[in-house]
Parts: C-alpha cells; sequence; structure tokens
C-alpha cells in the first residue's frame, strides 16, 4: 500500500514541478514583454552565455573534425573511397554532432553557471530584494537569460559545424592528401541546404530552449542553501544531457528517419 | 565602458556566426536545385530501375539537368513509373530521346542518362507531362552473371 502512496506523491511532486516550471516560462516570457528594456539585458546575457562560451565550443568543434576526418580516413581509405571524407564529415556534423556536442557542451558550461547564479541571487535573497522595489525577476532576471540561451546555442552550433569541417580539411586534405576539390565538391553535391543545415538549426533551437529553460527553472526552484544550489546545477547538467539525448532520437526520427 | 565592451564581442559574435553560416551556405550546401527553379515534368517507364532513387540526378552527357521527382508503380501493367522534374532552360529534347538508368563509377550512386534524340522536321520537342518512350532498365549485376554462365555453358 505504501509504495502506491509513494508513486501517487512523486507523480504529484512531478506534476506540480512541471507546472511551476511552465509558469516560470508563462511569466518571464509571455506576459507583457518590454522589448526596450529586455534587448539590452540580453545582450549583456549573450555574452556571458554564447560569447564566453565561444573558445570551448571552437576547439571541441576542431577538433571532432579533426578525429572524424582522420577516424573516416583510415576506413574509408581501404574502399578507395576517401573522397566520400567530406560529405562524411559535413553531414554527421551538421545533422548530429554539431547540435548535440553543443547542446552537451552548453549544458555544462552556460547551463550550470545559470543555475548556479539564479540559485545564489535566489540564496542571498536578491530575488526578493527586486520584488520588494517592484522590479519583476522573472522578467529583469530569468526573461533575458533565456532569450540569451536560445539565441546564442544555434549560433554556436553553427560555428562549431563550420570550425568541424574545416577541422576534417586540415587533417584529411593537408595532411592525408584527399584531394581538395574532391572534398568539397562531392559535400556540396550530398549536402542539401533545407534538408541537413536547416534541420540542423531547428533542432539546436529546440535543445536551447529545453536546456535555458531546465537551467533558469532550476535556479529559480532551487532550495536556497549551498547544498540546495549544489544539487540544483547538478540536476541542470543531468537533465538537460539526457532532454538533449532523448529529443534528439526524436528529432532525427522525424526529420530523416521516414523517406 | 564595460557594457560597450561586452556589446562589441556580442557584435564578433554575430559576425562569426553571419561567417559560418555563410560558409555552410555557399561552400557546403547544394543549393542550386532548390524549389524556387523552373522546371517542367516528363514520366519515363522502365522495367526495372535497380537503385534509383527519389532526387537522384538527370544527366546529358554528364551535366545534370533534372532530378528524379517520385517513383511509382504503374495500376494495370506493375511497370515503375518514374517522374522527373528538368529545368525549364533545357525544353529543347526532340521526342525522339531516351533515357536510361546507368550507375557513376563501380560503387556509385545511379542516376539517369539522358541522350536526346535526332531534332528533325516533324518531330516535336517534348514538353510538360510527356512521356519517353525509349527506355533502358537498370542493368542488375545477378541478372548479367546469369547470362554469362547460360551463355558460357552454351559454348
Amino acid at each position: 500500500m505504501s509504495w502506491l502512496i509513494n508513486l501517487g506523491a512523486s507523480t504529484l511532486n512531478r506534476l506540480e514541478m512541471f507546472g511551476r516550471a511552465t509558469l516560470m516560462l508563462f511569466g518571464a516570457v509571455v506576459a507583457k514583454p518590454q522589448p526596450l528594456k529586455l534587448i539590452p539585458l540580453t545582450i549583456k546575457q549573450i555574452h556571458v552565455v554564447g560569447v564566453q562560451s565561444l573558445l570551448i565550443i571552437v576547439v571541441s568543434g576542431l577538433f571532432i573534425g579533426m578525429v572524424m576526418s582522420l577516424q573516416g580516413y583510415t576506413i574509408l581509405v581501404s574502399y578507395g573511397a576517401e573522397g566520400s571524407l567530406g560529405p562524411m564529415v559535413a553531414l554527421s556534423l551538421l545533422r548530429e554532432l554539431g547540435p548535440v556536442v553543443t547542446a552537451l557542451l552548453f549544458a555544462g558550461r552556460a547551463g550550470s553557471a545559470l543555475t548556479a547564479e539564479i540559485g545564489l541571487m535566489k540564496a542571498t535573497e536578491q530575488l526578493s530584494s527586486l520584488e520588494m522595489m517592484a522590479v519583476d525577476p522573472l522578467r529583469r532576471v530569468i526573461a533575458p537569460r533565456l532569450w540569451a540561451g536560445i539565441i546564442s546555442m544555434p549560433m554556436l552550433a553553427l560555428i562549431f559545424s563550420a570550425v568541424g569541417i574545416l577541422g576534417g580539411h586540415l587533417v584529411g586534405v593537408d595532411w592525408l592528401g584527399v584531394d581538395s576539390g574532391s572534398y568539397w565538391s562531392i559535400m556540396q553535391a550530398t549536402v542539401d541546404w533545407n534538408k541537413d543545415v536547416v534541420n540542423g538549426i531547428i533542432k539546436s533551437v529546440v535543445f536551447a530552449f529545453v536546456i535555458t529553460w531546465i537551467a533558469t527553472f532550476k535556479g529559480y526552484d532551487s532550495i536556497p542553501t549551498s547544498e540546495g544550489i549544489s544539487k540544483a546545477t547538478t540536476e541542470t547538467v543531468v537533465f538537460s544531457s539526457l532532454a538533449v539525448l532523448g529529443l534528439d532520437f526524436i528529432l532525427t526520427a522525424l526529420m530523416f528517419g521516414i523517406e | 565602458m564595460k557594457s560597450k565592451k561586452a556589446e562589441l564581442l556580442v557584435g564578433v559574435f554575430v559576425v562569426l556566426t553571419i561567417a559560418a553560416g555563410l560558409m555552410l551556405a555557399l561552400n557546403v550546401a547544394n543549393n542550386s536545385m532548390s524549389g524556387s527553379d523552373d522546371t517542367y515534368t516528363l514520366y519515363a517507364k522502365f522495367d526495372n530501375i535497380g537503385g534509383l532513387k527519389v532526387r537522384s540526378a538527370v544527366k546529358v552527357g554528364g551535366v545534370t539537368v533534372g532530378r528524379v521527382d517520385n517513383i511509382s508503380l504503374g495500376n494495370t501493367d506493375f511497370t515503375p513509373i518514374v517522374t522527373m522534374s528538368i529545368l525549364s532552360e533545357f525544353d529543347q529534347f526532340p521526342e525522339t530521346s531516351s533515357v536510361s538508368i546507368l550507375t557513376s563509377g563501380l560503387l556509385g550512386e545511379q542516376y539517369i542518362g539522358f541522350q536526346p534524340g535526332f531534332a528533325m522536321e516533324g518531330i516535336e520537342s517534348l514538353g510538360q507531362g510527356d512521356y519517353i518512350e525509349d527506355t533502358k532498365s537498370a542493368l542488375v549485376l545477378e541478372d548479367l552473371i546469369g547470362q554469362f554462365l547460360f551463355s558460357s555453358n552454351d559454348g
């Protein structure tokens, strides 16, 4: 009997949490947007969330492109098909690795920072002081961070893919001696703008939304103690990584699964 | 001053993104055959289409002039019908043209080779919705080997 009670209680808790998260989202995004105040705050947050993640994105994009090129070359060369190295690197970056790896790195680099920042604001009662001054913390603190995350992550994913393709070129063409012309031209013949690039961007927008929503909500909803903040930060990274990987499968099945 | 620096860096970020997007658009993706181009539709019946796929290329002497739009099976005679969309700038192909399914390279993908016929008086050019009568099916390797074994047994 007691497990039934536990099950019911945990289901209710989950539902309540979803309800609070949705309320927070609506309070921050939908209710009475004030673009004049929002835009400067958002630009500042894009600097924190996007620009400061640029280094890790560029470096990992470069190395992932280089590794894929190296691995792909050793397999493709045994079939004499090393001309297909370009499309292999480009398609795997644009369709999967670009959005997914960027999302995972973004969750670790920016998501956790968002949660910790907002959680500490709550613990030090900055959010309550804002409310005392009749400033809505949802709109002043949460909304710019949400928008900044949703805007900057797709940009980071694009940069990741482009840098990865250049990294693949570096290893495949400059080091291993694949023909540069066939690297680019077969890539151009294979990659389709709408099917591959745009679908990748759609994926990264979805991931960005999920990650920043989870990150801001976990911070906003955290227990205002040092232990609670550390738990919230961990949960942000774990939940958003799992959500990204799960959603990625669903999106891939919808986009590329059925011809 | 600090906020100016942040804005500058965000500006750099945006420029970088646009550069990456442009590189993907111009260097990586092919959008020369995207939907906005003017095309007309031709049909062809084959006995066997082999590994032909939707979006395979239609080529005249190696130059891509169109793509395969749709592949379906005829209702009465159970032969595959291939729908091709050809760029409107190539609208002077005579009716006597023939199509065959070819393979690019040994392991490459299959495409439709379009062989323009002779343009003579009294022969109209192909237009929207026409059927190409003269078709050659895909080469199926198993059939070929079978024929070879059959003929070598004979001799």
